[in-house]
């Protein structure tokens, strides 16, 4: 078997991803391709880069043996992937700080992003204050109301949050805005995408700076399990932080490979964010992926209890990796995910971001039907802090 | 002999279709003819609602249109403004879908023959019905261009195949980012007319630089033969008329929307067609 390889050269996943954007844009994208793809390969580049994750995000994240929950759940050992414990609080900022970096390489002194639960946002925001650029962020008003402490958190680090009324006020929407004021700005402006959607080369340059997440996995593994775990679970919204523990993967076929996706208050109502599993392919802001979307081709509003998964597209890589069998994609509904986030708080004294809950969800269902020696690598993705009035008001107090 | 006529009508395009094709061509044609420009308005299909838009049409028509371009409606427009994007909200609360926009396209063309139609908006609604499907019941419908937004030329390969097949023109965008190179590129797949963004940015945008659209038009011209219409910032008989002396045609979108938006349902007709017909004089006053 060849080894994986993708995408080809013009940004094809199988007969996903491409560069479906307007006229306008094409230029822009060329150059950012052949700026990436000539500094992704500079010893200089990699080196900063390197030592900003270590130095200034504090990686490697740990792998932390979640001993109490898997034994009350009473099969395969959980392992977690600590992205929680980033600078910042989520995976996003590995992301964030390679697009800054390959910004100001760029000469570009502005930067633009698109975020749902506010995570990319805080990450653009730290690398704007970090390298001294200026940071606008596009977020739904829906998810401002959501997501208050981000938006201030934002605010703090010096970013103007730009509220979208426009459509379903979510992340689609976010990102509908961030492209047009990229359209308007494009020669001063870099336009930090948040996850593995979007036009070629984003899917494949996100995915290579999260990649640092698998390979230190990889590593951490042989080192403390002198194994590689049985299955990976990672949430899938866009599904950055799945594709960076799954893409060095991709060739241990021994390994599998799982996708979680949202399924709000259940794939069969028409509250879900479900994209591989429920959604048919199409294209949308910028490539050709699976969508949720009505028989006429218009996007439907999706919903999540976590903002950072409510999004009717997702990645065209995972796209690719579902059709071709290498990885399977699961769904998780509302309540399930509340009840890993309470789970994790009460057994291990760990916080997951909503988005995570997702996929502990569906470790606590899976592990117990495995033996005890199979191993399950969860990444979590974020730290729950953000996501305490939501949970409270769940649970019927106000904070 | 049935089958060998209808290899010889497939090979060769039907008679009416090959009518159909040249009226994009046979507009721009006799208006070189008059040394005249042409003018190009853009509305929603179904905007504000779906039972207005073919009168619509014909009142744009009447009023000194020589081309329509009809937008498809789209839950996310991303290259257009707030004006368009709500055009294309209201017409969805209708739920007009592209076979809607099709059926609009089809009662038009039962009155009008000669007015050639472009379709215009993003790719999902066409991806959603099948490029094959699309393309023929546009022709059937009597739609003579189709501009999807977001299907560049690098994507566009098995798109223009099919529209080409069904004598469809694919009619695509150039930009003040794009480089010769591309222009070139462009120049060889479009056909009835490019469409050149006047500026960067989205639609309804307002600050067109009269000076930068006329140095791009020499430069387009170098490779492109076909038509340039010009869009993207025209906004009253001023720009209108100074654009029509650079380009081949002159497309209003968000100005026209905004004229639908302000107007009540009994005005709509009225005032649409006096905006249309103050756009014409102007850029008849220029060329002429």
């Amino acid at each position: 078997m060849n080894a994986y390889d993708l995408p080809s050269k013009d940004g094809h996943f199988g007969p996903y991803g491409g560069i479906f954007v307007a006229e306008t844009l094409v230029s822009a994208l060329d150059d950012l391709r052949k700026q990436y793809e000539f500094y992704r390969d500079d010893p200089d580049f990699k080196n900063e880069f390197a030592y900003e994750l270590k130095h200034y995000v504090g990686r490697p994240s740990p792998i932390y043996h979640a001993k109490r929950w898997s034994e009350h759940l009473g099969g395969a050992q959980i392992l977690l992937k600590r992205e929680d414990l980033n600078h910042t609080g989520a995976h996003k900022v590995n992301n964030t700080i390679g697009q800054a970096l390959l910004a100001r390489r760029m000469g570009k002194k502005r930067v633009i992003a698109e975020t749902g639960a506010g995570q990319h946002g805080v990450a653009s925001a730290t690398v704007a204050a970090r390298y001294g650029m200026e940071c606008v962020v596009y977020m739904g008003s829906e998810d401002v109301k959501r997501q208050a402490t981000n938006v201030y958190r934002m605010k703090l680090l010096g970013a103007t949050v730009v509220p979208v009324e426009s459509g379903s006020r979510t992340l689609k929407d976010a990102l509908n805005e961030a492209m047009r004021d990229w359209v308007t700005n494009v020669e001063n402006t870099f336009y930090i995408i948040g996850t593995v959607a979007g036009p070629h080369p984003y899917p494949m340059m996100v995915r290579d700076f999260q990649s640092i997440i698998g390979i230190e996995a990889k590593q951490q593994m042989m080192e403390d399990f002198n194994r590689q775990p049985d299955a990976l679970i990672a949430c899938v919204g866009g599904g950055s932080n799945a594709i960076g523990l799954f893409y060095p993967y991709i060739d241990n076929t021994d390994v599998r490979l799982i996708g979680v996706e949202a399924a709000g208050k259940g794939i069969d109502t028409n509250q879900h964010a479900a994209t591989l599993t429920m959604g048919k392919p199409g294209v949308l802001h910028g490539n050709r992926t699976y969508l949720i979307q009505d028989a006429h081709g218009q996007i439907i509003e999706t919903h999540s209890i976590s903002a950072g998964l409510d999004y009717p597209g997702v990645g065209p890589e995972h796209a690719w990796l579902k059709d071709c069998g290498r990885a399977e994609y699961v769904a998780i509904t509302d309540d399930e995910a509340l009840e890993a986030f309470h789970m994790l708080c009460r057994f291990e004294g760990i916080m997951p971001a909503l988005e995570s809950s997702h996929a502990l969800a569906y470790a606590a269902k899976y592990a117990p039907t495995l033996p005890k020696d199979k191993l399950l690598l969860v990444n979590l993705s974020g730290r729950g802090d953000k996501d305490m009035a939501t949970v409270a008001q769940l649970s019927g107090l106000s904070l | 002999m049935p089958g060998f006529f209808d290899f010889i009508k497939d090979f060769f395009g039907e008679q009416s279709a090959t009518h159909k094709t040249k009226r994009l061509a046979n507009v721009f044609a006799a208006l070189s003819k008059q040394n005249r420009k042409a003018l190009i308005p853009f509305i929603t299909a179904g905007d504000p609602s779906p039972g207005i838009t073919v009168q619509l049409m014909h009142q744009l028509v009447k009023s000194g249109s020589d081309i329509i371009e009809l937008g498809i409606p789209f839950s996310d427009p991303m290259a257009d403004g707030p004006t368009i994007q709500r055009s294309s909200e209201r017409a969805l609360k209708h739920n007009v879908s592209l076979e809607n926009v099709l059926d609009m396209v089809a009662e038009f063309r039962s009155v009008d023959a000669n007015t050639p139609i472009v379709l215009m908006g993003y790719a999902n609604p066409v991806e959603a019905m099948g490029y094959e499907i699309f393309a023929e019941k546009a022709n059937q419908s009597g739609v003579d261009g189709v501009l999807i937004v977001d299907y560049p030329p690098e994507e566009s390969h098995q798109w223009v195949q099919c529209l080409d097949q069904h004598q469809i023109d694919a009619i695509f965008l150039l930009s003040p980012t794009t480089p010769q190179t591309r222009v070139e590129q462009v120049a060889k797949l479009a056909k009835g007319y490019v469409y050149y963004v006047s500026l960067k940015g989205v639609t309804g945008a307002s600050h067109l630089d009269l000076q930068d659209v006329s140095a791009m038009l020499n430069r387009l011209r170098e490779h492109v033969s076909i038509p340039i219409g010009v869009g993207f910032g025209i906004r009253d008989e001023a720009t209108a008329k100074a654009v029509a002396g650079l380009a081949d045609a002159v497309v209003v979108g968000s100005r026209i929307i905004e004229e639908i938006e302000k107007s009540s349902e009994s005005e709509l007709l009225s005032n649409v067609g006096n905006l249309v017909s103050t756009l014409r004089s102007a850029i008849d006053d220029k060329t002429q």
